[in-house]
């Protein structure tokens, strides 16, 4: 494993970094075209491309800063939940997003780069986020539209994970599916609880929808033509399905969902199509999708802010452990 | 009645101070310790609330006793209100109210109201937790850098007059905090002359109003409803 500083490059996506990889002394122990030709799962110890170890520590860092960054739209909402049930349950998930970053970042470590140099790229923009939290929470009911929407977008793309190629990944993603599929549950209580109740309350489930039905369209990535690292990571066994077969698997499952619910999808065109066998949509606005990728969203500067502050007031708290430790 | 809603109350206002604390710890490890506290917190609260309205008889449930009651009907202690100027005060602060809720949940564990006794026997499991992880990280910072120990002295020095208002158990809780500080090599500061009390009879610092009309804000926006 001589391959340091490329691997370092290709996931940070620029060469000025320079830590390195405690990869050494690994022993490759079976061949990586079999495994992947077996269906079977690559483990750390196992040889790899560097491109397969490069392209899978992008994916699952950025995976894991999704979900800590994914804690500040919803934490806002804390202090301010409405009832004791619901501010119990809310706290409970931001805890749970933090457990996943945790469990993902551990995933990445598999591969030989560690959690502080992975927050480092984070923290210097190196590494992206899903640029869904780059939407502000305007109203309690943008909790209720993150659980059914996003994390139903979420578990859509994760669950195929749960098979991908690399068993570190595979395994947390197990864990996780599990848990954003009970999130999804609350938040689709919650939007049926404001659906169902006074008149206010309705109109502000209807708005949330209605500003988060496509950015969550947008989840899915760019259309299958324009994807960049689709093709290799299918023939890798990481990615399962296109993002456009994925993406009309959510709109087919959110169809009758925002009826059980009483809510309107914001998409005049949406209708079942007899021919397709699915639902025909608008696809979400990409130019929006990639300034926001670019840093150009509502809450970009917001979010990364917020976390370098955290980081920052958090650094003598972090040597004081450090130095006690030592003693 | 008075003083179930003075123990619930204390709980309240600690879960809502800690669960701020939620995404801004100095890592993730904390940002899931605290907030695992900020929950059991909350957990107590909801049960003593809920028994607070039951022995009121006037059908108020937990959500009308934590919403829709102004600053001046809290019982907490003023300890729990203060804002946190860093994570020194939080630690400090929950070091404090962690031995006491111990102290005070131990009792009435073995006391003579059932009900209380339950919800007693349950929360004086998660306090002893919530104590050990405030002893670790006050002799962490204590006997920390200069840094971590100039913070902390300041923590301690500031809320060690709140710490007057709880007045159950004094002596027990001293041995406690006492052993806590020297394990960081922390001095116990004076106690102050004229310490500030109040919150037990209703009279808090403006700091509560403020954390109320946050976390009441959405629930009286919409009088009545369903959430």
């Amino acid at each position: 494993m001589a391959q340091k500083e490329p691997l370092l490059h290709l996931i940070a996506g620029s060469a000025e970094c320079c830590n390195t990889f405690g990869v050494t002394g690994i022993t490759a122990t079976r061949s990586f075209d079999a495994l992947i030709a077996a269906d079977q799962r690559i483990e750390p110890r196992d040889e790899m491309p560097d491109a397969y170890r490069a392209g899978l520590v992008r994916q699952i860092a950025q995976h894991a800063h999704s979900e800590i960054i994914g804690m500040q739209p919803e934490g806002a909402w804390i202090s301010r939940a409405p009832s004791l049930r619901r501010k119990a349950i809310l706290l409970a998930k931001v805890q749970d997003e933090a457990g996943h970053g945790l469990y993902l970042y551990a995933a990445a470590e598999t591969l030989g780069v560690s959690r502080d140099e992975l927050e480092g790229l984070l923290l210097t923009g190196r590494q992206k986020y899903s640029s869904i939290f780059n939407y502000p929470t305007l109203t309690w009911a943008d909790i209720g539209v993150i659980g059914w929407l996003v994390d139903g977008a979420a578990i859509v793309n994760q669950v195929p994970l749960c098979r991908c190629s690399y068993g570190p990944y595979a395994r947390a993603m197990i864990r996780i599916c599990k848990e954003e599929s009970f999130h999804q549950r609350q938040g689709y209580e919650l939007l049926h609880t404001l659906a169902h109740g006074s008149p206010a309350q309705r109109e502000m489930a209807q708005d949330a929808v209605d500003r988060w039905w496509y950015p969550s369209l947008a989840m899915f990535g760019p259309p299958d033509g324009e994807s960049t690292h689709s093709a290799q990571s299918m023939k890798w066994g990481v990615k399962r399905f296109s993002n456009d077969e994925l993406r009309q698997r959510f709109v087919d499952m959110c169809v009758p969902q925002a009826e059980v619910l009483g809510l309107t999808l914001p998409d005049p065109d949406l209708r079942w199509s007899e021919e397709r066998g699915h639902h025909d949509f608008t696809p979400p606005d990409f130019d929006e999708l990639m300034r926001v990728v670019k840093g150009d969203g509502p809450c970009n500067a917001q979010r990364m802010a917020h976390r370098r502050a955290a980081h920052d007031n958090g650094s003598w708290v972090r040597e004081a452990a450090a130095a006690h430790a030592a003693k | 009645m008075t003083d179930v809603l003075a123990l619930a109350d204390d709980a309240l206002v600690a879960a809502q101070r800690l669960a701020w604390w939620c995404s801004r710890a100095h890592d993730l490890e904390e940002d899931i310790a605290l907030a695992n506290i900020a929950l059991d917190q909350l957990g107590a609260a909801r049960l003593l609330l809920t028994y607070a309205g039951e022995l009121e008889g006037a059908g108020r449930d937990e959500d009308a006793l934590a919403y829709l009651r102004g600053p001046d009907e809290f019982r907490n202690c003023l300890l729990v209100e203060l804002p946190d100027e860093d994570f020194a005060w939080a630690i400090t602060r929950l070091l404090f109210l962690s031995a006491h809720q111990w102290l005070r949940y131990g009792e009435l564990a073995a006391g003579p109201d059932p009900r209380l006794a339950e919800i007693a026997a349950r929360a004086v499991k998660e306090s002893a937790y919530h104590l050990d992880h405030a002893r670790l990280w006050t002799k962490r910072l204590g006997d920390g850098t200069p840094e971590s120990r100039r913070r902390m002295t300041a923590a301690v020095a500031g809320l060690w007059p709140f710490t007057l208002e709880l007045v159950e158990n004094r002596a027990a809780w001293l041995e406690i905090v006492d052993g806590a500080l020297a394990d960081a090599t922390l001095e116990r500061p004076a106690d102050p002359a004229d310490p500030p009390t109040g919150g037990r009879a209703g009279r808090h610092t403006p700091h509560l109003a403020a954390l109320l009309e946050e976390m009441q804000s959405l629930h009286r926006a919409h009088p009545g409803v369903t959430w």
